[in-house]
C-alpha cells in the first residue's frame, strides 16, 4: 500500500470548500445570548467605580458583569503543557487595566444589537496611569505593569515584575569566548523585528451552554482543547470533571488559538444565567483583543576566520510581551535554543528578556521565536559573507551541520547524544537546490534591468522544532467497527493544515486498509484522547507517531483476537491488506469486525516527543527594485525543504506555499504600527496589508529527498518552519542589488527609499 | 420591515430591521456559507450574488435587497461541487473558512469573462483573501475550471 507520500484530498475539504456549516459560530445555538465586551479605551489604568444599572435595565440584558462578577483568580491564558512556563499574571477581568482593548464588562444579551447598545450605557470612572509604551526602556520605566501581589510563575523563568519583565533565559553554549579570541573579523549589528498578526480568516469564536446533566460545555475554534479544559476550570472554580471541550472545524490559526482569548466569558455567562451565550470577535477585537508576534530588538556579534569559519555568536535580545506575559518565556527560549544549533562554533551566548508593556499582549505566531531570532542569525551571516568578500551560499557550506553531526542546542539541559544527532539534516542539499533553482550564479549579487530598475538575490537557512523534546505529546485510540472500518479519535486539531487526513493516511497505511475505511474525528475532551493540541509543528511528528504505534497495536489485539476464534497460537495469525489467514484459512476484516461486535476492541497508545529532529529549509529571492519609487517586487522565491519524507505531498506543498507568503509579508509590509500616543493604527484588513492573490505567484517549493528514522513514516514537520527565511533573504537581495540595507522590519518603500536617498 | 426576495431560486419573506447587513440576515436564515471575516468588505469571505454580481454583504445593507435576487453557495452546490473537487484535488482547500465565497466569486466569473486571461482571473478574484494557501495551489483549480491552460 502507499497511502502515506501521496497527494490524497483532504477528508474534509469538499465540505469545506461547498460551503457547509462546520465552524464554531455555523453551530452555534439560535436562541444563545450574544456576547460582547466593553474593552479599556485606555493603554494603563485602574478601574476606580464602574456602573453597569442602566446597562442591565436595557430590555433583553441578561446579564453585565465586571470585575467584582468573576472568581479571583490569577492564571494564564497561553495554552501550554501544565504546568505553563507563562507567568500567571491574567484575570478573567481585573479592577487594573493594561492595554488599550483589556477586557472590562462582559455584556450578554439576546440579540448583538441590545448588547452594543447596553455597552454604552456602561460608566466606567478611570484613574489612568502612566503607560509603558517602548519595549526596549521597559526595564527602567517607573510604572510598573504588573504591580499586583498575586501574580505568580510556576517555576523559576526569569519574571521580575518589579522590572517589568515577564521572563528571561540566558545560555552559554561551548567556549564562545576562545571562538571570538581565534577570531579574525568579528562584527556587531543591531536588527528589529515587528508584531505582525496571525490574521488567521476565521476570527476567535466560542459557544458553551449545560448539558443534560449541568455540566459546562465549551465548543470553541481552539488549537488546544485540553488546555482550554484545565484552564476554564480554574478560572471558573470548577472541577475539571465538570467541564467539556469540543473543537469543530478551525477556520485557521497560526497560533492566534493557542492562547485562549474567547472561552472564559461564554462560559462565565452561561454559568451565571445557566443559558448558551456565544461569543464571535470582530476583526478589530482580534487585532486589539488577542495576540500578535512579539517584536524583538536584538544586539548580535559574530566573529569568524578569515577564511570564512564561524567561530562565536553572542546575542542579546529584548522582546515585547505586551500587557500580559503569554509564551513570553518560552518564546524566547525556542528562539535561543536552535537558531545558532546547525552551525558548527567554538560556542556562543544569548541573553534575551521579554519585557511588559501596555500594548496588546503577544503570544505564539508559526516560528515562534525562531522567525524572529532567524532573521537576526541569517542576517549577520549575510553581512558576514559580504565583509569577507565570499558568496553567503558558500559561507553556509564552510559552516552548517550533516547528517551524523549533533545539534549544539541553546539549552542548559544534558541531552543523550541519540537526541541531538541528527539523523537527517539535508540542509547542503536544500542550499545547493535551491542555488540551482534561483539561478544564483548568474544573477548574484545584482543584474541590472534598466536605468531605473535592478533586480538582486538573496538567501538564507532555516530551523525549527518537530514537537517540543520531552514536552509535547500526542494520543491516539483506534476503534474496530461492524464491517471492518475504523474510527481514529485524537486531539490534535487540524485548522486547515490537514492532519485530520495526515493521520489517517499514517493509520490506514499502517492498518492496510483503504484512506476511506479510517474515519477520523478530533476533537472532544470527553471522547477523544488527550493531546497538547497542534502547535509547535508536532502534529505529524508526535501525534502521528502515537497513531502509527496504535495501529501496530491494533494489529497485534485483532491477530491475538483471530488466534482465539481459530484456537491458534498468535504467532500462526498472518495479516495482510484487510485479511487475516492461518494456514489455509481466511478471515476477512469485515468478518472480524462483526465477531467483535461482543468484545469491542479499541486500542490507544501515545508518544512524547523524544528526539530533537527538526525540519530544515533553504530559501532563495529574487527581488526588483524601482530605484525611482523605492517599490519592492518579489519575482521569485524558491523554497527547498527538508521536512523528511512528506505525508501527504500536496498538502506539504501548500503549507510551504502559504508559509512563504505570510514570510514575504512580514519582510515587507506586515506590521502594527502604533502612533506616539501608542494606539494602534491599522488594526483593520483596509490598513495591515495582508499578501493577496497577486502577490502570490511566485512561490516555488520542492522537498529535499529525505527520511527522518524516528519519524512515522519518515516525516519531520512542516508548520511553521516555512515562514522563516524570507526575512533574512530578502533584507540581502536588496542589500546586494542597491547596497541598501534595512535592519529593521518589515522593509516596505518608504523606509528603503528614504535610505537610499541619503546615501545618494 | 419586510422584504421580498428570491433567495436562492425560493421567493421569501424576511423581517429585518433598516441597519441590519445583508450577512447577517442570510445566515440567520440558513445561509451559513456567508462568512464574516473582516467586518469591513475587505477580505471576501461574505461574498454573494445580488441579481448574479458579487456583492460583499458585510457591508451591503438587507434593505438593498428588497425585490432582488439573492444567490449564495447553498443555492450553486452543483457547480460548488465541480470546483470544489479541483480546489481540494490540488490541495487548496486547507481551512475553508474563505473557499465558499471564492467559489461563488469563480461560479460568477466563470459566468461573465469568456476566455479569461490567468491575469484576468486573479484581478477579479483579488478580492477575496485567504492566509493559508499562498494562492497557487488554489489557482490551478480554478484555471482548470474555467478552462484555462
Amino acid at each position: 500500500m502507499k497511502i502515506v507520500n501521496s497527494a490524497a484530498p483532504k477528508k474534509d475539504g469538499m465540505k469545506l470548500v461547498t460551503g457547509a456549516p462546520v465552524y464554531t459560530d455555523d453551530l452555534a445555538p439560535k436562541e444563545a445570548l450574544v456576547i460582547k465586551l466593553l474593552r479599556s479605551e485606555h493603554h494603563f489604568a485602574r478601574i476606580k467605580n464602574i456602573d453597569t444599572s442602566r446597562a442591565e435595565k436595557v430590555p433583553g440584558v441578561a446579564c453585565v458583569l465586571t470585575h467584582k462578577d468573576v472568581p479571583n483568580k490569577r492564571f494564564t491564558r497561553a495554552g501550554q503543557t501544565y504546568p505553563e512556563p507563562s507567568p500567571q499574571d491574567w484575570k478573567m477581568l481585573d479592577e487594573i487595566v493594561r492595554y488599550k482593548g483589556d477586557e472590562v464588562a462582559i455584556i450578554a444579551a439576546t440579540t448583538e444589537a441590545i448588547a452594543l447598545k447596553a455597552m454604552k450605557l456602561i460608566k466606567v470612572d478611570y484613574e489612568v496611569l502612566e503607560p509603558v509604551l517602548d519595549y526596549k526602556t521597559a526595564m527602567a520605566h517607573a510604572s510598573i505593569v504588573h504591580p499586583e501581589p498575586d501574580a505568580f510563575t510556576h517555576f523559576e523563568f526569569g519574571f521580575k515584575p518589579e522590572k517589568n519583565i515577564a521572563s528571561a533565559y540566558y545560555v552559554e553554549v561551548g567556549d564562545y569566548e576562545k571562538g571570538f579570541e581565534e577570531s579574525d573579523v568579528i562584527l556587531t549589528r543591531n536588527y528589529e523585528t515587528q508584531a505582525t498578526h496571525p490574521a488567521m480568516m476565521e476570527p476567535v469564536a466560542t459557544y458553551t451552554y449545560l448539558d443534560h446533566t449541568g455540566r459546562l460545555v465549551v465548543v470553541s475554534s481552539t488549537q488546544i482543547p485540553f488546555h482550554v479544559r484545565r484552564m476554564v476550570a480554574s478560572a471558573m472554580d470548577l472541577p475539571m470533571s465538570q467541564v467539556r471541550v469540543i473543537k469543530p472545524r478551525i477556520g485557521g490559526g497560526f497560533g492566534c488559538k493557542q492562547t485562549s482569548a474567547s472561552e472564559f466569558f461564554p462560559a462565565m455567562v452561561t454559568l451565571k444565567t445557566g443559558k448558551p451565550a456565544k461569543i464571535f470577535y470582530t476583526r478589530k477585537e482580534i487585532f486589539l483583543g488577542t495576540t500578535r508576534r512579539h517584536p524583538f530588538y536584538f544586539e548580535v556579534k559574530i566573529g569568524a576566520t578569515k577564511a570564512g569559519i564561524v567561530k562565536a555568536f553572542d546575542v542579546k535580545a529584548i522582546s515585547d510581551t505586551g500587557a500580559y506575559g503569554e509564551h513570553a518565556g518560552t518564546v524566547m527560549s525556542a528562539c535561543a535554543e536552535k537558531i545558532m544549533a546547525y552551525y558548527k562554533t567554538e560556542g556562543y551566548r544569548f541573553d534575551g528578556k521579554a519585557v511588559y508593556t501596555n500594548h496588546v499582549s503577544s503570544g505564539a505566531y508559526r516560528g515562534y521565536g525562531k522567525t524572529q531570532g532567524g532573521f537576526a542569525i541569517e542576517s549577520i551571516m549575510n553581512e558576514l559573507a559580504h565583509e569577507l568578500g565570499m558568496d553567503p551560499t558558500e559561507l553556509r557550506e564552510k559552516n552548517i551541520i550533516h547528517p551524523g553531526d549533533h545539534l549544539r542546542l541553546g539549552t542548559s539541559h544534558v541531552y543523550d547524544e541519540e537526541v541531538t544527532r541528527q539523523d537527517t539534516c539535508e540542509l547542503e542539499y536544500c542550499l545547493k537546490r535551491g542555488r540551482e533553482m534561483i539561478d544564483w550564479y548568474s544573477k548574484y549579487p545584482s543584474v541590472k534591468v534598466s536605468d531605473t530598475k535592478v533586480r538582486g538575490v538573496g538567501m538564507a537557512l532555516a530551523i525549527q522544532g518537530s514537537g517540543v523534546l520531552n514536552i509535547d505529546s500526542g494520543s491516539a485510540t483506534i476503534k474496530l467497527n461492524s464491517d471492518g472500518f475504523f474510527t481514529l479519535l485524537i486531539s490534535a486539531t487540524d485548522m486547515g493544515t490537514g492532519c485530520d487526513t495526515i493521520l489517517a493516511q499514517m493509520a490506514a497505511e499502517s492498518l492496510q486498509v483503504p484512506l476511506d475505511q479510517v474515519n477520523v474525528y478530533s476533537a472532544d475532551t470527553d471522547v477523544t484522547p488527550y493531546d497538547d493540541g497542534s502547535y509547535a509543528s508536532s502534529s505529524t511528528y508526535v501525534t502521528g507517531t502515537a497513531v502509527r504505534k496504535a495501529s501496530e497495536k491494533m494489529i497485534e489485539t485483532l491477530k491475538s483476537e483471530v488466534a482465539l476464534i481459530l484456537s491458534v497460537p498468535i504467532e500462526k495469525v498472518v495479516y495482510h491488506e484487510g485479511v487475516f489467514s492461518v494456514d489455509d484459512s481466511t478471515l476477512t476484516l469485515e468478518a472480524l469486525g462483526y465477531k467483535l461486535n461482543r468484545k469491542q476492541i479499541v486500542v490507544t497508545d501515545s508518544h512524547v516527543c523524544d528526539k530533537e529532529a527538526p525540519p530544515y529549509k533553504a530559501g532563495f529571492v529574487e527581488v526588483e527594485i524601482d530605484l525611482e519609487t523605492g517599490k519592492i517586487d518579489v519575482l521569485d522565491f524558491v523554497g527547498v525543504i527538508d521536512c523528511g519524507t512528506p505525508i501527504n505531498t500536496n498538502l506539504a506543498t501548500v503549507q510551504a506555499q502559504g508559509g512563504m507568503l505570510q514570510g514575504i509579508g512580514m519582510a515587507l509590509y506586515e506590521e502594527s504600527e502604533y502612533a506616539n500616543s501608542g494606539d494602534e493604527k491599522n488594526a483593520s484588513f483596509l490598513t495591515y496589508k495582508l499578501p493577496s492573490r497577486k502577490d502570490a505567484l511566485i512561490t516555488r517549493v520542492e522537498f529535499a529527498p529525505s527520511y527522518e528514522p524516528t519519524g512515522p513514516y519518515g516525516a519531520k514537520s512542516i508548520g511553521e518552519i516555512v515562514i522563516n527565511t524570507a526575512s533574512p533573504a530578502i533584507m540581502d537581495a536588496i542589500f546586494n542589488a542597491t547596497g541598501i540595507r534595512v535592519r529593521n522590519l518589515p522593509i516596505t518603500p518608504s523606509k528603503f527609499y528614504e535610505l537610499l536617498k541619503q546615501t545618494e | 420591515m419586510k422584504i421580498r426576495v428570491t433567495l436562492n431560486r425560493e421567493i421569501k419573506e424576511i423581517e429585518i430591521s433598516p441597519d441590519d447587513y445583508l450577512s447577517e440576515v442570510l445566515r440567520a436564515n440558513g445561509c451559513k456559507s456567508v462568512k464574516r471575516g473582516c467586518d469591513k468588505s475587505t477580505c471576501g469571505a461574505c461574498t454573494v450574488l445580488v441579481d448574479d454580481k458579487p456583492v460583499l454583504s458585510c457591508t451591503y445593507l438587507a434593505a438593498r435587497v428588497d425585490g432582488k435576487t439573492i444567490t449564495t453557495l447553498e443555492g450553486e452546490q452543483e457547480e460548488a461541487v465541480k470546483l470544489g473537487q479541483l480546489i481540494v484535488a490540488e490541495g487548496g482547500d486547507q481551512c475553508g473558512y474563505c473557499t465558499p465565497s471564492l467559489a461563488l466569486t469563480t461560479i460568477a466569473m466563470k459566468r461573465e469573462l469568456i476566455s479569461p486571461t490567468e491575469a484576468e482571473i486573479v484581478h477579479y478574484i483579488t478580492g477575496n483573501l485567504c492566509r493559508c494557501s499562498g494562492y497557487v495551489a488554489q489557482l490551478k483549480g480554478i484555471k482548470k475550471y474555467m478552462g484555462v491552460e
